[in-house]
């Protein structure tokens, strides 16, 4: 620490820290190749002034081109004899060249008369072959004369050759060019991209959000027991629920051809599933229900699940079937169909995720509360060598399934590696927690879950979605489906995080009021904190909205459909004026999506 | 009959806030609980429906021992207590009536709670409870446009839903004015004498005390040091409680 009364050290210390500055910058320098020299070189600064004209005129309008050509027949050199006069209609426009024949790289004069004022073109010399080549640039007076001294090139020919004046005229009202119609097109493909893009983004992030916030997640604690129970049924459920959902797909797979099968099966489904869930959720219980009360009601709740399963695959492939018709039928509109139709594809393939989600989540609940009521039951010695045991399974088949996942990447192809190193660590590990830990102690699997996704979220951030999207380039190709892809997996962990801080940041009170009441973990998040953060969710959606539209811009750089392609595009080509097109479309989305989203925001808080 | 026996409470942090803290309350009394700041009052009230995990001790409730109650068999017993926070605590961004119904969560049909769906008789059983304390007309207002006196009331009136037989107020009256407080107290005492619902309910003043309570039980640095009626708070005594240095106000 620095004592006030040493002036002296602390001035030596400031002129350290001053030249220590100073080293930083210059190593800055030095390292990121700051040259001078090339800023001042005047090639480099002729280029500049090029690209600058070319980028401050974009390529948005065009005109329709009204184009006057006028052949003039000239020797080159003079021919032997007389110079035959050519014969001139001096009614249309025409060009006069003098000396009337000359020798190859003579400079001669050519005048022009009557044509259109302004008019501007190239004038040409055209050899027996065809092939032109351009002499000068002509610019028209008001008149419509011109006159033009040029260098004749160096062909000589026996046979007659043409001198060429063509001039072009901008006519009519000006029109979209093509690059501006290309322009429009694929900004309007980018604001989509970045709609859907955070469409599904906000989707998966909103209730991944909740897992990593700390004050939801600090109180979630559960004996050894139940941990390890759960972390052994976690994966069966897991097959069950993928397991019962392909049943239900091939089940179903009978009738899912025919629009009435489709209608009846879910209108009954939908009936039973309602008979069902009002038997077995009485509105309100006075006295917990008895044991085999319980377990019916359990057991018919499970088939209701089950044929709400194979009512959503009715559900798709009604979806489907109409989507398809539609999509013949409306035409121009048919993107509609195609819609519905990808609609009910993707409820399609979601369900068995779904199901095995649901699947893994009524294995945890049951594992929870057979965990609870043994390591409530049991005397505590019996307790402990069940914990022991169990934990060391746990432990076992969880470092399995890690080493699985690892060995999917790198293809140990060795049992030992794959099964029996990881499954003996991990008992031992399992076995060595259960013994350290009291019988009764709980373990903060809250803490846990908040860490891992914390870390994965952190993860992906870090991960450009311009770097995201070459992955999705090679599972769905180049277009703006696998930029969709990118930016919604980058949306998914940026949100979950922004999300997650403001469910850390609500206020504890109404928490405490509601689960004073007697409401579970779930009603109190539906009751206390989802009402405090739907305002910023709302604006931190949008602003993130915002964000995507930008990294649509680009994500086309590295293939990911939208406009940035064209532009990356236009900038290889070395077509300024075009790329200045495309940088102004993405000026003018970009400003006006920050307004809105800016008045949006205003208006919901 | 609440049963407080030898409560202790340490927070992570060392930070002792109840120690050894044991008396008994019988069903229909109004209890009010007294003591500085940081005196323990808090946590003693949420120590009894568990807000606060106690660190030892042990709490009966007819019986039925509290501390020890899984989570399930929590939620039942919470159902059965309500309670009222000194910020109220209400949800302010949704409706009066919602905070009300929310009340009810502990009886209601979880699934249809979560879609916000409530049975009629709840939704009328809430219409009545406003009445009762005179702000039906607001059912519709969100909360945070109510003033401090009127989002009490609510707070009370979500209590009520719970057809409590015990209630746990914590510092009701400490954010509003003295008019307010005489109110908001006299629902209480309301609540209290018709319905016979057991009040604990911690207090700053004294007049308060002596006003609306049938005994008082007063905290010093996590430590019980009186157990009697309100009229034998002497001088000595008070200096017990407060300090040595307090004066009596009001």
């Amino acid at each position: 620490m620095w004592k006030p009364n040493r002036p002296l050290l602390k001035s030596v210390g400031l002129g350290l820290a001053i030249l220590f500055g100073l080293v930083v910058y210059a190593y800055g320098f030095q390292v990121t190749k700051v040259n001078l020299d090339e800023t001042r070189s005047p090639r480099r600064q002729e280029q500049l002034v090029r690209i600058l004209r070319a980028l401050a005129k974009p390529d948005l309008v065009t005109f329709q081109q009204q184009e006057v050509e006028i052949d003039l027949p000239y020797y080159v050199p003079c021919p032997e004899g007389d110079v035959p006069e050519p014969t001139i209609d001096r009614s249309r426009p025409y060009i006069e060249a003098a000396p009337p024949c000359a020798s190859p790289g003579e400079t001669i004069t050519v005048r022009g008369y009557h044509f259109a004022p302004n008019s501007k073109g190239p004038l040409n010399f055209i050899p027996p072959s065809g092939v032109k080549l351009t002499l000068g640039t002509i610019q028209a007076d008001e008149q419509g004369n011109f006159t033009l001294q040029v260098k004749l090139p160096k062909r000589d020919s026996p046979e007659v050759q043409h001198l060429r004046a063509t001039t072009r005229l901008s006519v009519g009202a000006p029109m979209p060019s093509r690059t501006a119609i290309e322009t429009w097109d694929k900004i309007v493909e980018t604001v989509f991209l970045a709609l859907l893009a955070t469409t599904f983004g906000t989707l998966l992030a909103v209730p991944l959000s909740f897992f990593a916030a700390y004050n939801l997640m600090r109180d979630v604690t559960s004996p050894v027991l139940a941990v390890a129970l759960n972390l052994l049924l976690l994966p069966v459920g897991f097959w069950l629920g993928s397991q019962a959902a392909s049943w239900m797909g091939s089940l179903t797979s009978q009738i899912r051809t025919s629009y009435l099968w489709n209608l009846l099966g879910m209108g009954a489904g939908i009936a039973l599933i309602y008979l069902a869930i009002r038997w077995a959720v009485p509105p309100e219980d006075l006295l917990p229900p008895g044991r085999w009360l319980r377990l019916a009601r359990t057991l018919v709740l499970v088939g209701a699940s089950l044929l709400a399963l194979a009512v959503f695959y009715l559900l798709s492939s009604t979806l489907i079937l109409s989507g398809n018709w539609l999509e013949s039928r409306l035409g121009s509109i048919g993107f509609i169909g195609t819609f519905i139709a990808d609609l009910g594809d993707i409820l399609g393939m979601l369900l068995s995720v779904i199901a095995a989600l649901g699947g893994a989540g009524l294995a945890a609940s049951l594992a929870g509360s057979i965990g609870r009521r043994l390591s409530r039951g049991l005397p505590a010695s019996g307790l402990k060598i069940l914990n022991v045991l169990l934990a060391a399974a746990a432990g076992a088949l969880l470092l399995i399934l890690i080493m699985a996942a690892l060995d999917w990447f790198y293809q140990f192809n060795n049992p030992v590696v794959t099964r029996t190193l990881p499954g003996g660590i991990g008992a031992l590990l399992g076995a060595i927690i259960a013994l350290r830990l009291g019988v009764h102690d709980e373990l903060p699997v809250g803490m846990a879950i908040y860490f891992i996704s914390r870390t994965i979220f952190n993860a992906l951030r870090s991960i450009e979605a311009l770097i995201m999207v070459i992955v999705f380039v090679v599972w769905v190709g180049i277009g703006p489906f696998a930029g969709v892809l990118a930016l919604s997996l980058h949306t998914v962990a940026a949100l979950a995080k922004l999300y997650s801080e403001q469910v850390e940041s609500i206020m504890e009170g109404p928490i405490e009021a509601i689960s004073a009441t007697g409401a579970s973990r779930l009603q109190t998040i539906m009751y206390a904190v989802i009402p405090q953060i739907i305002p910023p969710y709302i604006s931190f959606t949008m602003y993130r909205w915002d964000i995507n539209v930008r990294m649509s811009t680009i994500i086309g750089f590295a293939g990911g459909g939208g406009i940035g392609f064209l532009l990356y595009q236009n900038i290889n080509l070395l077509n300024y004026r075009a790329a200045s097109a495309q940088m102004l479309a993405i000026a003018i989305v970009v400003a006006s999506m920050d307004y809105l989203s800016a008045k949006l925001r205003e208006r919901v808080i | 009959m609440l049963e407080i026996k030898n409560l202790t409470k340490i927070y992570p942090g060392g930070v002792q806030a109840l120690t050894d803290v044991s008396f008994d309350v019988p069903a229909g009394q109004f209890v009010a609980i007294i003591g500085l700041s940081g005196s323990g009052k808090s946590t003693l009230l949420r120590c009894i429906n568990r807000l606060v995990e106690p660190t030892s001790g042990q709490i009966l409730w007819d019986g039925l021992d509290i501390t020890a109650a899984s989570r399930e068999d929590l939620r039942l017993i919470r159902r059965r207590i309500g309670m009222v926070f000194q910020h109220f605590n209400l949800v302010q961004r949704s409706t009066v009536l919602t905070n009300v119904l929310s009340g009810r969560l502990g009886y209601v049909n979880p699934a249809l709670s979560l879609i916000n769906r409530f049975p009629r008789q709840d939704i009328e059983k809430a219409m009545r409870q406003l009445e009762r304390v005179g702000i039906a007309d607001k059912a519709h207002v969100r909360a945070d446009d109510l003033s401090g006196g009127q989002q009490q009331r609510v707070g009370i009136a979500r209590a009520m839903m719970q057809d409590p037989e015990m209630i746990l107020a914590d510092e009701p009256v400490a954010s509003l004015d003295p008019v307010l407080a005489h109110s908001i107290m006299q629902y209480l005492e309301k609540i209290n004498k018709e319905e016979g619902v057991t009040v604990l309910c911690s207090l700053h003043f004294l007049d308060l005390v002596h006003r609306y309570a049938d005994r008082v039980v007063a905290l010093n640095e996590g430590r019980k040091v009186f157990d009697g009626l309100p009229g034998e708070i002497d001088d000595q005594k008070f200096k017990e409680i407060y300090g040595r240095d307090a004066e009596r106000v009001g």
